[in-house]
Formats: C-alpha cells, sequence, structure tokens
C-alpha cells in the first residue's frame, strides 16, 4: 500500500516541477523583450531568420551587398526576423545596429540597417552617423513608401530590397570609396613570438659555444641540435608566454563572394534617426 | 651611512608620492566621465533641437497647406517657445533643471500629437508629399531623442558610480564633483510621438 502511494505522489512531484518550469519557461518567452543576437562569427550582409528570401535569392543578395561594401567600405545590413515581440521597429534597428557595429569603419560610421519583421509587416531602414546628411528621414520614407512596399504587396520581399537597396546606392553614390579589408585573422602576421623564438635560439646557440653543460640527455654529447630547438621553441609556446599568435593563420574566408565583410562589421555608430514603414 | 636618518623622510614621500597620483587617478577619472556626459548631453540638446527646426517647417507647411483649426497651431507654436527658452547648462545639471527641461519639452510633445491628429482632417495635407516627408523626419528625430536620452542616462550611470562609492567620495565633494541626473521617463515619453496615419 504504502509504497503505490508514495511512488504516486513522488511522479506527482516530478509533474509539478516540470509544469513549474514550463511555465517558467513560456513565461519568459512571453514577457522576454526581442534579445538581439551575439554578433555572429561569419559578419556578412544578409541575416534572414525569418526565411523571407529563398536560398538562389539570398545569395544574389548577400553577393550584392559584399560586393557594394568592397567597393565603397559602406555596409548595407538586411536582417529579417519573424515578430518584433512588442518593440519599436526603429528603435530596435537602431540598437541592433549599433550593438553589431555595422559600418565600413569607425571613424566613417558608414553602415545602414534594413530590418524587416514578418507578423508586425514592419521595416525600417537606419544609417549610420556617415550617411544621415545623404539618406535622411525623409529620402528613406520615400524609398520605404514609394519603392519597398508596393513589391511587398505584390507578394515579393526579394523585389522589395532588391529594389530598395539599389535606390540606396544612388543615395550614396559616390560618397566613400575603398577596397576590400582584410580579414583580421590574415591581416597580423605574429611578429613577436616570432622575435622571441629566434632571441631563444641565438641563446641556446650561444651556450652551446660555452661548452654544452645544461644539455646532458642529448644525443652525443653535441649540444641541442636543430630539430631539439624547434621541440623546445615548441614547448615555450604551448607553455604560454605567446599570446596564442598561431602561424599561418589559414586563409579561411577571404574569397570572394560568401565569406561576408572583409575585417567584418567595422564598428559604426547609429544615431537612432530612420526611417519605417508598414504594409 | 645615516642611513636610518632619511628612513622615514623616504617613506614620507612615498606615502605623498604614491597619494598624489592616487587622488590625482580619482580626480582625472571623474573628469573624464563627466566629459562623456557633457558630451551625450549635446547629443540630446542637438536632437531636441533638430525636432524644434523641424516643428517650424511643419508649421509652416500646415499653414500655408490649409484653412487650418488656429488653436491647434499656437498652442505648438507657444509651446515650442517654451521649450526653446528652456536651456541647461551642461556643467551642472541640476535634477530640477532636467525635470523643467523634460516637462516643457513634454509639453510641446503632446501639443505636436495633438496637431497631428488634426491634420487627419486634411486629406490634402495627407497627400502632400513635403508634408510625408516632414512626418519621416519627425518621427525620425523622436527616435533620435529616445536614443540620445538612453545614451545620457548610460554615460551618468558611470559617473555617478565613480564619484558615490567609497573612497572616491570623500574626494569628489572637495573637488567639486556632484552627483548628475537621469532622466526620468516621463509620461508618454518612452514611446516615441505616433506620427502614422
Amino acid at each position: 500500500m504504502k509504497i503505490p502511494t508514495k511512488k504516486n505522489s513522488n511522479s506527482k512531484g516530478i509533474f509539478q516541477f516540470a509544469f513549474l518550469l514550463m511555465m517558467l519557461l513560456s513565461g519568459n518567452c512571453i514577457f522576454s523583450q526581442f534579445t538581439i543576437p551575439k554578433i555572429p562569427d561569419l559578419q556578412t550582409s544578409v541575416y534572414d531568420y525569418a526565411n523571407l528570401f529563398n536560398a538562389s535569392e539570398k545569395k544574389q543578395l548577400e553577393e550584392k551587398l559584399i560586393h557594394y561594401a568592397d567597393t565603397t567600405t559602406t555596409q548595407i545590413v538586411v536582417i529579417t526576423i519573424e515578430s518584433l515581440k512588442g518593440e519599436d521597429v526603429s528603435l530596435l534597428a537602431t540598437k541592433w545596429a549599433h550593438t553589431w557595429g555595422i559600418g565600413g569603419t569607425k571613424k566613417d560610421d558608414n553602415g545602414v540597417i534594413i530590418l524587416v519583421s514578418k507578423n508586425d509587416r514592419k521595416i525600417a531602414i537606419n544609417p549610420g552617423y556617415g550617411l544621415e546628411d545623404r539618406l535622411t528621414a525623409g529620402i528613406g520614407g520615400e524609398i520605404i513608401r514609394n519603392i519597398i512596399i508596393p513589391e511587398f504587396k505584390a507578394g515579393s520581399y526579394y523585389n522589395g530590397i532588391n529594389k530598395g537597396t539599389d535606390a540606396l546606392f544612388d543615395v550614396f553614390k559616390g560618397k566613400y570609396k575603398g577596397s576590400r579589408k582584410q580579414n583580421k585573422q590574415q591581416q597580423d602576421f605574429p611578429v613577436l613570438p616570432f622575435i622571441i623564438i629566434i632571441v631563444f635560439i641565438l641563446i641556446l646557440a650561444s651556450r652551446n659555444k660555452g661548452g654544452g653543460r645544461g644539455n646532458s640527455g642529448n644525443s652525443g654529447g653535441g649540444g641541442p641540435s636543430l630539430l631539439d630547438v624547434i621541440i623546445l621553441s615548441n614547448l615555450g609556446r604551448n607553455s604560454g608566454g605567446f599570446g596564442g599568435g598561431s602561424f599561418g593563420g589559414g586563409s579561411s574566408g577571404g574569397g570572394f563572394g560568401g565569406g561576408g565583410f572583409g575585417g567584418g562589421f567595422g564598428g559604426g555608430g547609429f544615431s537612432g534617426g530612420g526611417s519605417s514603414g508598414s504594409w | 651611512m645615516d642611513f636610518k636618518k632619511f628612513l622615514p623622510w623616504i617613506i614620507l614621500a612615498i606615502i605623498i608620492i604614491g597619494g598624489y597620483s592616487w587622488v590625482k587617478g580619482i580626480n582625472n577619472t571623474a573628469v573624464t566621465l563627466g566629459q562623456d556626459v557633457e558630451q551625450s548631453w549635446g547629443d540630446v540638446q542637438t536632437s531636441y533641437q533638430r525636432r524644434n527646426d523641424l516643428i517650424g517647417n511643419l508649421v509652416n507647411t500646415v499653414k500655408g497647406a490649409a484653412d487650418f483649426e488656429k488653436s491647434t497651431l499656437t498652442a505648438v507654436i507657444e509651446a515650442r517657445a517654451k521649450a526653446t527658452q528652456t536651456t541647461i547648462d551642461p556643467t551642472n545639471i541640476t535634477p530640477e533643471q532636467l525635470a523643467a527641461f523634460n516637462s516643457a519639452q513634454s509639453g510641446l510633445s503632446s501639443s505636436l500629437s495633438r496637431l497631428l491628429i488634426t491634420v487627419e482632417k486634411y486629406p490634402d495635407l495627407k497627400a502632400n508629399q513635403n508634408f510625408l516627408k516632414l512626418q519621416d523626419e519627425l518621427a525620425s528625430t523622436e527616435n533620435q531623442i529616445l536614443t540620445a536620452r538612453t545614451r545620457f542616462n548610460e554615460a551618468v550611470k558611470p559617473y555617478n558610480t565613480h564619484i558615490k562609492t567609497f573612497p572616491n567620495t570623500l574626494f569628489a565633494g572637495i573637488f567639486g564633483f556632484k552627483e548628475k541626473a537621469y532622466f526620468n521617463a516621463v509620461e508618454g515619453a518612452d514611446k516615441p510621438v505616433e506620427v502614422k496615419f
């Protein structure tokens, strides 16, 4: 008798616990505001979280905007989301772009964010500080009203964004020029570890001249061979002190197209200005 | 040598130099953080100034485009004049000043939103491209104001924390660093004025 009741109450407790947990989790989901995702590792031009574009549309748009960033340093980033979760589209766009630091360089602040929320049927285009003089809210509003929204209403998100970004290119024509930046990984060759290793080798070599005292464990009493030096310097590297400067950091992501922005987001700032509209 | 004779002096010198650089650090950090606050206050003022200019344009457009209700327009013009008069010395932002600034600006906000509601009755105006652009600009500026206010508060926080935590608080008074006021959200100020139709 006792055992079943105990079991029963036990499982009831588990159910209650699970129920409570579910309530907590779902409650979190309902009441939480929109949380901006962390800066992605691959910093590119299109983040289609709401799946508004098909694969080839996304690729075309992405390559077009990356190519534009390569020639002008101006980064235009398109982000689509399912829902704003009650936030203002323009304010969220500002926060998002500012957090990610969209823009070619910190000095120029030349970035643009285009945020589309599918369920709210809202869109915002916000320029960074450096582009506000060109893309005023009035012009942005015209682009949204007259170019993008008619296409959205006609049923194609891609056409709307594609034509809208073309209109932005016209607006910015001639303001910034530049060439593709290298990704950070390739940029800095680790000079310091290299120097330290050379010094290390030199020290070992000079010690060796003085009679090879410290190298009792080595083969044939001839002091450290080149192989030993390399092994030793490798040990030194592994035991810290060289600050993670890895050699030949790989040519990952440097290629054309699909590789994201050269050098990633540049850290542009956003004032909160911009235009928005709904369809 | 008489090393022992000099020892107290050496210790004293070390204490003086150490103490000096410590206090100097406290002071200079407060100055730097204070500069951040002033800079972000500049952004707040610029965005409000921008709104004032836009409202001037809006009033003219509305006046010219239609035989508009006089009382609504006058209310906006008066509120704008009042808001322009209320200025703040950025080096010494007191809570009272900030509250006065806030209430003047929110008075302008509410009369502006009344104006924009009245516009609803004038279809000609609503189709006017200039007017639409002005609306975009106004909406954008409202967002800039909100962003600038948020960043102002974000700049005030480290400053206040710096001068109010022990032991910095002992020196903050001597050097004349006062706590700076935060922007409190006035009613309706947490949402931009609705300028959509």
